[in-house]
C-alpha cells in the first residue's frame, strides 16, 4: 500500500486522464491560474487561519503550542445527484440510530427479537444505566451526527464510522468555505455551489426545538454551549459555535442547580438554561453520576434532566452507538427499525469475538485494518498492508488475548482526490464527514462536510492527530 | 452576559492597557538613555523598574540597571512573572474566554498581534529590536480599541471591557507621578529652581502627554502645569480626570442596562467629592504622595466593587 494503487478511484481524473464532470468548472478555471498566484495564495491560507485563531491543541505538547489543521486549497467536489443519494442514505442511518437508542434505554425489542447480543450491551463503556427508561425530550437521543463515509468508486459509498457521540469538525468544514471564498472569489462565481454557511442558524433551530418539558414558555429559549475550557483542543470550535448561535458558551463552573433548574452565573443573576450543547464527554457531565473529581460538569444535572428540566444535546449515553462491536449490526439494526434494506452500505466486518472471523482475521492479518471496539482518532489500530513484521506480530498477541475487542476490516481503496504541492496537483486518500442535525421537527444535513485527507502520500490515515489536513467539500447547485 | 465573560472583558482590557503602559514607559527611558549621560540614564531604568514595581526581583537577578537587562527583564524574562509577554498572553486567554462577546474584528486584532509580539518576545530584545517591540504595543492598543470602537455593540460587553481600560490607566498614571512626585514638590518651583525638563518629558512621553502639554503650555515645563494636566486636565486622555469621568459613564451604563446600582456606583460617587472642584493648590497642600495614594486605592477598591457587583468570580 505504498504509492497510490492504479486501481483505486480517483475523484477528479479517471482511468484514462480525463477529468469527471464534478471537476469540469473547477478544472478549467484551475487551468487558467497563474502558477506564482497558486503558491502565493497556498503560503496566504496557513496566515489566515493563523489570524482567526483557528488551531488546536494537541494533548501531550507543550501546552503554549497551537497548531493548525493543514488546509488544502483544492474543494473536494460532490455532484448533486451524489449528494442526494448520498443525503437518503444518511437520513436513514440516523433515524435508524436514534430509534435504536431509544429502543436500546427501553425495552431492548431488538435483543429480544435476538438480532443484537444482549453482551454487546455488557462490554460497552459508553452504555449509560442511569438513562434507562429516561425519554430525552422530543425523543432524539443524537441532535448532532457526524458520519463518516469513504468512496470507493463512481457508485460506492460506505459508511466507515458514526459519530453520535460528539461530532466535531463542524467549524472547519465553515471556516474552510469562508477561506476559499476569500481566497479565491472569482471561482465562486464560475462555480455554482451549495452554501454552508447557515449551519449554526440551523443548529440554534434545532437545539431550540428540543426544549424539555418543564420549560414554561413565555420567554426565550436559553440555549448554552457547554465547553471543558480554552484549553481543550476543540475549543475554537465551541466558541465559534456559541458565537454564530448567539448561544452562551459556558463552563462547568458557571452552572449550578438552583430551584430544580440548571442555571448559569450571569452578571444580573442565576438564569435558566434550557438546552445544553455539550461538549464534555458523559463521564464529567454530573459529578454526583459519574466521575466524582470532576470539575468540568455539574453537579445534579442528571437529576434535573430526569425531571425534564433540561435537554442535554447530545443526550447521555449516545456513544453506545459508535462502538465498532454495535457498527458492525448496522445494516440489522436499520433494517429492524426501517423495514428497508440499508442504502448506504457498512464496511464489510469480522467481529473478532466470532471465533470463525477471529481465525480468518489472524490468517490474514497482512491484508486487514483491524481496530479496537472503543478506539477513535485512528490510535490502537493496525493497518496490515503498511505494518512492519514486528508491528504485526505484536499486535497479534494483543489480539489473541483479548478477540472481543477488535473488529477489522479489509484495506479498502480509499478514492483519492488531488491536493495542491508545488509541483502541481498530486492524489491523496480522503473520506468526507457530513453533519446532521436531528431535532422533532426532522433530519437536515447540510450539504458538505468535513472532508479529511491524508497528506501523506499512500497513507489511509486522515486523522488530524496523525497528519491529516482538510478541504473545502462543495456540493454542486443542479 | 456570564459573570465569567465579563470578567475575561474587563482584565483583557486591563492587560492590554498595561501592556501598552509599560512599553511607553520603555520608550521614555530609552529616551531618556539615548539623550543624557549614562549616570542619568541609569538613574531612569532604576526609576522605570521602582514604577513597575518591579525592585526586589529584579535585583535578585540583575547586577545593575543597563538598558538591554532592563527592557528584556520587562518585557520578557521568565524571572519576572508580570513581563509584557505575559501580559500579552493574559490579553490573549481573557480574550478567548470573552470570545463570543468580542466583535471577529476585535478578536482577530487582538490575535494577530499577539503572534507577532509573541514572535519578537520568543528570543532576546537588542537595542536595535526593542523599538519594533516598542511600536508594535502601541499599534496593538491601537487597533483593538479602534476595533472595538468600531464594531462592537454597546452593550454590557463594552463597558466592562472600557471599566477595565480606564481603570488600569487611572493606576498607571497616578503611578508614574506618584514615582517622581518628590521632583515636583511645591518649596522647589517657589524658590524658583529650574526643573530637570528632561526628566519631565520622560513623565509626559510614559504617557503620550509631552506634544498635548507643550500645546497647552507653550513649551513651560513647571510642577503645576504638570500636576494640573495630569490629574485636573479632562481633556487628556490619560490624566487621572479623564478616566474618572469615562470610568463614570461606565459604570452608569451598567447601572443602566441592569437596572440598578451597585456598590460600584457608590463608591465612584464617594471617589468623585474627593476630586471634583479641586485645585492644584488643595493637592499641593494635602500633599501630591498623600494624594496619589488614596486615589489609586480608591480606584483598585472601585475595580473590586465592579467584581463583586456583576458576580464576576463564583
Amino acid at each position: 500500500m505504498t504509492g497510490v494503487s492504479p486501481q483505486n478511484f480517483d475523484e477528479m481524473k479517471d482511468a484514462g486522464g480525463e477529468t469527471r464532470p464534478a471537476y469540469g468548472d473547477y478544472c478549467n478555471w484551475y487551468d487558467q491560474q497563474d502558477a506564482a498566484l497558486l503558491k502565493r495564495k497556498d503560503a496566504e491560507a496557513d496566515e489566515s487561519f493563523r489570524r482567526t485563531g483557528i488551531t488546536f491543541n494537541v494533548y501531550g505538547e507543550d501546552e503554549a503550542e497551537e497548531r493548525l489543521i493543514p488546509f488544502d486549497m483544492v474543494p473536494r467536489i460532490i455532484t448533486a445527484p451524489e449528494w442526494r443519494r448520498l443525503t437518503r442514505g444518511i437520513e436513514q442511518r440516523v433515524r435508524a440510530l436514534n430509534a435504536f437508542l431509544y429502543d436500546l434505554y427501553h425495552r431492548q425489542e431488538i435483543i429480544r427479537a435476538g438480532r443484537l447480543p444482549e453482551r454487546l450491551l455488557r462490554g460497552n463503556e459508553a452504555w449509560l444505566q442511569n438513562m434507562v427508561g429516561l425519554a430525552p425530550p422530543g425523543g432524539v437521543y443524537t441532535h448532532i451526527v457526524g458520519i463518516d463515509l469513504v468512496r470507493t468508486g463512481p457508485d460506492d459509498f460506505f459508511v466507515l464510522e458514526d459519530n453520535a457521540r460528539t461530532p466535531s469538525g463542524v467549524s472547519y468544514m465553515l471556516e474552510n468555505r469562508e477561506t476559499m471564498m476569500a481566497m479565491f472569489p472569482d471561482l465562486f462565481s464560475k462555480v455554482a455551489v451549495e452554501p454552508v454557511s447557515n449551519y449554526p442558524r440551523r443548529l440554534a433551530r434545532s437545539l431550540a426545538a428540543c426544549v424539555p418539558p418543564k420549560f414554561e414558555g413565555g420567554r426565550k429559549v436559553n440555549v448554552a454551549v457547554l465547553t471543558p475550557g480554552i484549553f481543550n483542543s476543540a475549543y475554537f470550535e465551541h466558541a465559534f459555535l456559541a458565537d454564530q448561535m448567539g448561544a452562551e458558551l459556558v463552563e462547568g463552573s458557571d452552572l449550578r442547580v438552583v430551584g430544580g433548574k440548571v442555571q448559569m452565573r450571569t452578571t444580573r443573576g442565576f438564569e435558566p438554561v434550557d438546552v445544553l450543547y455539550r461538549r464534555v464527554d458523559d463521564d464529567y457531565l454530573d459529578p454526583l453520576t459519574f466521575e466524582p473529581d470532576s470539575v468540568l460538569g455539574v453537579p445534579g444535572i442528571m437529576d434535573v434532566y430526569r425531571d425534564g428540566g433540561i435537554t442535554i444535546a447530545n443526550a447521555p449515553g449516545t456513544g453506545v452507538a459508535d462502538d465498532k462491536a454495535i457498527y458492525s449490526f448496522m445494516p440489522e439494526i436499520v433494517e429492524f427499525y426501517t423495514g428497508e434494506k440499508p442504502l448506504l452500505p457498512n464496511v464489510e466486518t469480522w467481529r473478532c469475538a466470532d471465533k470463525e472471523s477471529l481465525k480468518y482475521v489472524l490468517d490474514n492479518l497482512e491484508e486487514l485494518v483491524v481496530k479496537e471496539v472503543h478506539g477513535s482518532g485512528g490510535y490502537g489500530m493496525l493497518i496490515g498492508p503498511t505494518a512492519t513484521k514486528k508491528e504485526i506480530k505484536a499486535f497479534r498477541a494483543k489480539l489473541e488475548a483479548n478477540p472481543m475487542n477488535y473488529i477489522a476490516q479489509p484495506t479498502l481503496s480509499l478514492s483519492t482526490c488531488p491536493i495542491y504541492t508545488n509541483k502541481g496537483l498530486s492524489p491523496r486518500h480522503v473520506d468526507l464527514r457530513p453533519f446532521v442535525l436531528v431535532s422533532p421537527n426532522g433530519i437536515e444535513i447540510t450539504p458538505g462536510g468535513l472532508t479529511r485527507v491524508a497528506l501523506k502520500r499512500g497513507s489511509l490515515v486522515v486523522n488530524s492527530s496523525q497528519g491529516g489536513g482538510t478541504k473545502d467539500t462543495w456540493v454542486l447547485k443542479d | 452576559m456570564l459573570g465569567r465573560t465579563a470578567n475575561g472583558l474587563f482584565w483583557m482590557f486591563r492587560y492590554l492597557e498595561r501592556a501598552e503602559n509599560t512599553g511607553r514607559l520603555l520608550d521614555a527611558g530609552l529616551r531618556m538613555a539615548l539623550t543624557r549621560d549614562i549616570q542619568t540614564a541609569e538613574e531612569e531604568w532604576r526609576s522605570v523598574i521602582s514604577t513597575l514595581g518591579l525592585k526586589a526581583i529584579y535585583e535578585a537577578s540583575n547586577d545593575g540597571y543597563d538598558g538591554t537587562s532592563v527592557w528584556n527583564f520587562v518585557l520578557r524574562d521568565k524571572a519576572n512573572p508580570a513581563n509584557v509577554r505575559e501580559m500579552m498572553g493574559a490579553v490573549r486567554s481573557n480574550a478567548r474566554t470573552a470570545r463570543t462577546n468580542l466583535s471577529s474584528q476585535a478578536w482577530e486584532a487582538v490575535n494577530e498581534n499577539w503572534m507577532k509580539l509573541d514572535k519578537l518576545l520568543s528570543r532576546p530584545v537588542s537595542q536595535n529590536g526593542v523599538g519594533e517591540v516598542i511600536t508594535r504595543l502601541r499599534r496593538t492598543g491601537t487597533q483593538v480599541h479602534g476595533a472595538m470602537d468600531g464594531t462592537m455593540l454597546r452593550n454590557e460587553g463594552y463597558h466592562f471591557g472600557r471599566a477595565g481600560t480606564f481603570i488600569e490607566r487611572a493606576e498607571s498614571t497616578a503611578r508614574i507621578l506618584d514615582m517622581k512626585y518628590y521632583l515636583l514638590l511645591p518649596s522647589l518651583s517657589y524658590v524658583g529652581s529650574s526643573l530637570d525638563s528632561g526628566q519631565w518629558e520622560q513623565v509626559l512621553r510614559s504617557v503620550a502627554g509631552a506634544s498635548a502639554y507643550s500645546w497647552l503650555n507653550a513649551g513651560q515645563i513647571e510642577a503645576r502645569g504638570i500636576v494640573q494636566f495630569l490629574v485636573l486636565d479632562d481633556s487628556f486622555p490619560r490624566s487621572l480626570a479623564f478616566c474618572r469621568n469615562a470610568l463614570r459613564t461606565n459604570l452608569g451604563e451598567l447601572a443602566r442596562l441592569h437596572g440598578k446600582e451597585g456598590s460600584s456606583n457608590d463608591l465612584m460617587r464617594e471617589a468623585d467629592s474627593r476630586i471634583s472642584d479641586l485645585s492644584v493648590d488643595a493637592i499641593f497642600d494635602q500633599g501630591l504622595h498623600q494624594f496619589l495614594t488614596d486615589f489609586m486605592a480608591r480606584n483598585a477598591a472601585i475595580g473590586e466593587a465592579i467584581a463583586n457587583d456583576y458576580r464576576f468570580l463564583a
